[in-house]
């Protein structure tokens, strides 16, 4: 039994996710935001059920849909904004947008644009946990379009043989990009190519975080005790478009409706045995720091062009 | 920096060798990766270690270090390179052994689009201690596989330090540097040089990235050279002082960054410069080298600058081929000919 503060926290990790993203998406569609977001609504389940188990020695490694990992990780939602705005106060001083967020404070090594590409990362942080003896968990969330990258594959092994501390999250929201994983995917289940390395493979239900959050503490207390990696795959739901501005067309709208059916949210609010007020005084909380965090944005320069060339190598 | 009157010899390859080993003493967090670095492992004391890298560089290091800091990976060049990227990210400072230079293509996403742009893509936060060490070079009969150099597509690469030793002495110096560099270095060394020997001090000391050596001094051409090619440009200046030439011999020593400022200040002393490079001269080192001077020193210039190079093909198997495939002495000194 999940008990009803862990509830609430998960509740309100996902609430701000949301929040945070219908805002993306509204000052988005002004023109404001450079570049291309690619939005996590639907999926908050995930990254709250899991990053619940993490603290900030833990690591992860997340995807160009990965505003929701840096959210549960703990990064400031007004850096995180600023960065998303291109400015010189975003966690990466505007040198990486949305598709780039990273916070090594908080463990959080990056989001990362190419499909499979903090997998392996997220190996070499559970490697270097592993080489201290530091009991520090590595997560990596992937998508379903990673599955089929020769990296997990190398990475899983390499994890399996060497017990590393490493939970990798299959994202399955069941498209990689317009590619539906039925068509690309030789298994209905990613986590079935885990017999294949001889590690757990698991399945939760992304519509429900408290499944997730039972799964994601097994994977977790598993790795910290050196027990060695698992494959996490949570089923998952995609409400928006590939990227904002995808028209979709892949999928029609009763697909597209069925799909919000699945909101982790909303059934977790049916849930919760808090008060009423108790939850509108949370969601005003989220809805104020959301407004602070553009207004940060809004007010933090743009970086210099004449610093282009700075931090290419560390300082 | 370096140390006065070194009377020890020790080959290239055991020079790098002692460097990982001092590397290892001096920080625990200096760990070793990559395929048969220890060889035999798992299988009990008297077969571990029975093979201690490819070319033998990393033997000294299992025995001292063991199995978690000495680690033999899988053949999974994407796997271990990129683990040895999250580990630097995590903190650690690895050492990923990547083989032969030509196989870091199994590893390019992680190299390209996750090391050498963590730091700036990050803003700055990422320090990323990473060294890969390569093998490469044409001359063993290692075919096209196996023989490529490579370190041209690596300069080209923000982010990167590119490492090309030509003595025992630099190689130990320079690795021991790169190794406690905060950001990505690919190291290459050239199997031809591996047991030519050389002075090398016990103690440990290491060479900046990005100061070249000036091998011999002259006053009628500069020689530039990268890697192995520079014992054939010091080779080609004996011919070219026998008949009255005066070359001045200098080793980049890494090409990424490039030491511009000792090769300008060279050739305007010079007038003339010769390149001489064993990778396909198509947007290579060689090319760069040539287009910055020109750009640079335009005015010192007596002639064209003569690049020297392998040909535009990948390194051939059979020695009648091979043997033409890199800069020959002969090749530098009539390249120096036609400047006169």
């Amino acid at each position: 039994m999940i008990d009803g503060q862990t509830q609430l926290a998960l509740y309100r990790t996902m609430l701000t996710i949301r929040m945070f993203e219908q805002r993306v998406a509204r000052e988005f569609r002004t023109g404001e935001i450079p570049g291309f977001v690619h939005m996590y609504i639907g999926e908050e389940a995930v990254a709250a059920g899991v990053c619940a188990h993490l603290d900030d020695g833990d690591y992860v490694t997340s995807t160009h849909r990965g505003h929701g990992h840096c959210i549960a990780k703990g990064c400031d939602l007004g850096a995180m904004m600023a960065e998303i705005y291109g400015r010189e106060d975003g966690l990466c001083k505007g040198r990486g947008g949305s598709m780039h967020i990273a916070d090594f404070s908080r463990g959080m090594l990056g989001a990362n644009a190419i499909v499979g590409g903090g997998i392996a990362l997220a190996t070499g942080a559970g490697l270097a946990s592993s080489v201290r003896g530091s009991n520090q968990v590595a997560v990596a969330f992937f998508g379903d379009g990673a599955a089929n990258q020769g990296v997990l594959h190398e990475s899983l092994n390499l994890a399996a043989i060497w017990k590393l501390p490493v939970v990798y999250v299959c994202e399955n929201n069941g498209f990689a990009e317009s590619t539906p994983a039925a068509y690309a995917t030789s298994v209905p289940d990613v986590a079935g190519r885990a017999a294949a390395y001889g590690i757990p493979g698991v399945i939760a239900d992304g519509a429900d975080v408290l499944d997730v959050y039972e799964a994601a503490g097994a994977a977790v207390a598993r790795a910290r005790a050196g027990e060695g990696p698992t494959l996490l795959e949570v089923k998952t739901y995609r409400f928006m478009g590939h990227f904002e501005g995808d028209p979709d067309r892949y999928r029609d709208d009763d697909e597209r409706r069925t799909t919000r059916e699945h909101d982790a949210i909303t059934s977790l609010r049916a849930r919760l045995e808090a008060a009423e007020d108790e939850l509108a005084s949370i969601e005003a909380e989220i809805e104020a720091a959301v407004s602070q965090a553009v207004d940060f944005a809004r007010a933090s320069p743009f970086p210099d062009s004449a610093e282009l060339e700075r931090y290419v190598y560390p300082l | 920096m370096t140390v006065a009157a070194p009377t020890r010899v020790l080959s290239l390859v055991d020079a790098v060798g002692e460097a990982m080993r001092q590397a290892m003493e001096a920080d625990p967090a200096v760990i070793v990766l990559g395929e048969d670095v220890a060889g035999g492992a798992g299988r009990g004391e008297e077969k571990e270690n029975a093979m201690g890298g490819s070319f033998g560089a990393t033997k000294g290091l299992f025995p001292l270090f063991g199995p978690n800091r000495v680690r033999d990976t899988p053949i999974s060049e994407a796997g271990f390179v990129g683990a040895g990227v999250g580990a630097a990210a995590a903190g650690l400072r690895p050492i990923v052994d990547a083989m032969w230079a030509d196989f870091t293509g199994l590893a390019f996403d992680q190299i390209y689009n996750q090391a050498s742009k963590m730091s700036f893509m990050f803003g700055g936060q990422a320090r990323l201690p990473l060294t890969i060490r390569v093998a490469m070079g044409s001359g063993l009969g290692a075919a096209a596989q196996h023989s490529g150099t490579l370190y041209a597509i690596y300069a080209h690469l923000p982010g990167l330090k590119v490492v090309v030793p030509s003595t025992p002495h630099d190689a130990k110096g320079l690795l021991l540097e790169s190794i406690f560099d905060d950001g990505p270095v690919m190291f290459f060394e050239h199997l031809k040089l591996y047991v030519a020997k050389g002075p090398v001090p016990e103690e440990p000391y290491r060479i900046p990235l990005g100061v070249a050596d000036v091998r011999r001094a002259g006053s009628d051409v500069t020689i530039v050279a990268i890697s192995a090619m520079v014992d054939r440009a010091l080779e080609a200046a004996e011919r070219l002082a026998a008949s009255g030439t005066s070359a001045e011999v200098i080793d980049p020593r890494t090409v990424s960054p490039l030491d511009l400022d000792t090769i300008v200040a060279s050739v305007e002393k010079t007038g003339a410069l010769v390149v001489v490079d064993e990778s396909p001269p198509h947007c290579s080192v060689a090319s760069e080298i040539a287009a910055a001077v020109s750009e640079h020193a335009f005015d010192s210039l007596n002639g064209p600058v003569r690049r020297v190079t392998a040909p535009h093909a990948p390194v051939p198997f059979t020695p009648s081929l091979e043997n033409a495939y890199a800069p020959s002495v002969q090749a530098i000194v009539d390249a120096v000919g036609t400047l006169a």
